[in-house]
């Protein structure tokens, strides 16, 4: 079934009784190709890519819960390519054009939304740094702009420009960012997946990883052993678990994101907005609630929710930027567990037993690599050797020295 | 979270910075033939456990005490709490 505007009209003609389930509820088979663990966003991506651009066949996910109700609904929806680093930005740059075209390619409307990023500067230190990073996504093929505070002034009179300790100075903007509504992001890929024959098995949670002389053999899981001659990670927080089966340490300490959502109110913030003296963020979604977050916990943990002292950082530093929000109440907030990397950068990578691979360590950043994240780890399962714009992403870069660490922080996963 | 100072007595966590796994208590000999894949696996790698984990805390707004935190990462809750200077003088560490 394609969706499109005759179906809907037809659809509410029809009483709407045409609709059908969006993707099947497969048993799993005793063997496949190419097993992908982790039914979040990068694993359906993944899967998605595996079957449509790379001509795989025989493709199971595996979800230990339901798709879509890990991280990939637990964000804060935002999608970017503002990087700085050669490692990093053309694969962002990738990722924010896959998502340009997404909703065509996968027939769904994923509701993305370019309404544009805009990071304010406090300081001139900080407006070199930004003018540097705008330079860098320009080289890389991304778009950038400096605007001074009178022009940011003019799109958005609500924020608090001439405060004493961070007066805004002016702010880097990137007009194809914007946001996506996340959970239609793993349906969307869900659906496309499935119609080309990929198993998505949910409550199907990894167990173990059978390995024999050095070769993956397939998942141990709560339904039974299933063999496969390629086996994927892709399980963001839960990563050094599922490694852990075969006694592979991680550079990854699993940290806490909380995120947030005020109650509705009517349009107000016209796109997405970062402080650059605090660490918050803020977009409205269409149903007019504010989602907003900043800073992660910073204690290890797998909870999926956070403390009060963050609540409290987050909010006074959406204060110190727009201190109209003070009159909002705050509706939900919530937390997903993320898989912090020791220099902030991600892995996508085989790793040394023989048909076992690895995608994680995307921080609290992984949404908006989806797209990429999908496609290059799909190159690599399919082709065995990484994607042009992710040969930076090796696991074995720490011990070689080549860090990608964007915010010059060093190996304290909390800082990034 | 609170933390039960074992000299100050029950502190809200706000007043410590959070620094990692306790094994990083236990540096590596710059001196051992092994001295670089030691520190690799010293300074990067982590078993990053879901469920107990020992920690450091620094208690940066109280008396500067670094401790060592026994914790359950799935449920955050705190088992006990020591001084990282009895830790590392209990393991024999000449620092």
């Amino acid at each position: 079934m394609r969706f499109s505007g005759f179906k809907v009209i037809k659809e509410a003609l029809m009483g709407h009784k045409g609709w059908g389930p969006q993707w099947r509820n497969p048993e799993p088979k005793s063997h496949y190709d190419i097993i992908i663990i982790g039914g979040g966003g990068h694993g359906l991506a993944t899967a998605y890519y595996l079957a449509k651009e790379f001509g795989q066949k025989n493709i199971a996910v595996l979800e230990k819960g339901w798709i879509g109700g890990g991280n990939v609904g637990r964000n804060t929806t935002i999608i970017r390519s503002n990087y700085l680093l050669d490692g990093n930005e053309p694969f962002y740059e990738f990722s924010l054009k896959l998502w340009e075209g997404l909703e065509q390619d996968f027939n769904y409307n994923a509701m993305v939304s370019q309404r544009g990023i805009l990071n304010l500067i406090h300081s001139d230190g900080q407006r070199d740094a930004f003018m540097r990073r705008g330079n860098g996504m320009i080289l890389n093929g991304a778009d950038a702009e400096y605007l001074t505070a009178d022009q940011i002034r003019a799109e958005n009179p609500f924020l608090n420009f001439d405060d004493a300790r961070f007066p805004i100075k002016g702010g880097l903007a990137q007009r194809r960012g914007g946001t996506v509504r996340h959970d239609a992001v793993a349906w969307g890929y869900a659906r496309g997946a499935d119609q080309r024959g990929v198993d998505i098995i949910q409550n199907c949670e990894v167990t173990g990883l059978r390995i024999e002389n050095g070769v993956c053999k397939g998942v141990e899981t709560s339904r039974g052993f299933i063999g496969a001659n390629k086996v994927g990670s892709c399980v963001a927080g839960s990563s050094s678990r599922i490694m852990a089966h075969a006694n592979i340490r991680l550079p990854i300490e699993s940290h806490v994101l909380q995120a947030f959502v005020s109650e509705g109110l009517k349009p107000t913030i016209p796109g997405v907005i970062t402080f650059g003296a605090g660490h918050f963020y803020v977009s409205q979604s269409d149903k007019g609630g504010l989602v907003f977050g900043g800073d992660i916990d910073g204690y290890n943990t797998y909870a999926q929710r956070g403390n009060l002292p963050t609540v409290e950082d987050v909010c006074e530093s959406g204060m110190a930027i727009m201190p109209m929000i003070g009159r909002s109440r705050m509706l939900r907030m919530w937390g997903g567990v993320m898989d912090m990397s020791m220099d902030g950068s991600p892995i996508i990578d085989k790793t040394h037993i023989d048909g076992l691979y690895f995608n994680g360590g995307w921080c609290y950043g992984g949404f908006k690599a989806t797209p990429a994240s999908g496609w290059c780890y799909a190159h690599l399962l399919a082709k065995d050797e990484p994607h042009k714009v992710a040969t930076a992403y090796r696991l074995d870069r720490f011990k070689r020295g080549y860090m990608i660490d964007e915010k010059g922080m060093g190996a304290q996963p909390n800082l990034h | 979270m609170i933390i039960n100072h074992p000299i100050l007595g029950p502190r809200d966590a706000a007043e410590f910075t959070y620094l990692g796994d306790a094994s990083l208590l236990n540096r590596p000999d710059w001196q051992a033939a092994d001295a670089a894949d030691q520190f690799y696996e010293y300074l990067y790698l982590r078993d990053n456990p879901a469920g107990e984990h020992r920690e450091l805390w620094y208690h940066e707004q109280g008396d500067r005490s670094w401790l060592v935190v026994t914790r359950n990462t799935l449920t955050h809750e705190i088992s006990s709490v020591e001084l990282a200077s009895d830790v590392a003088r209990a393991q024999g560490n000449k620092k």
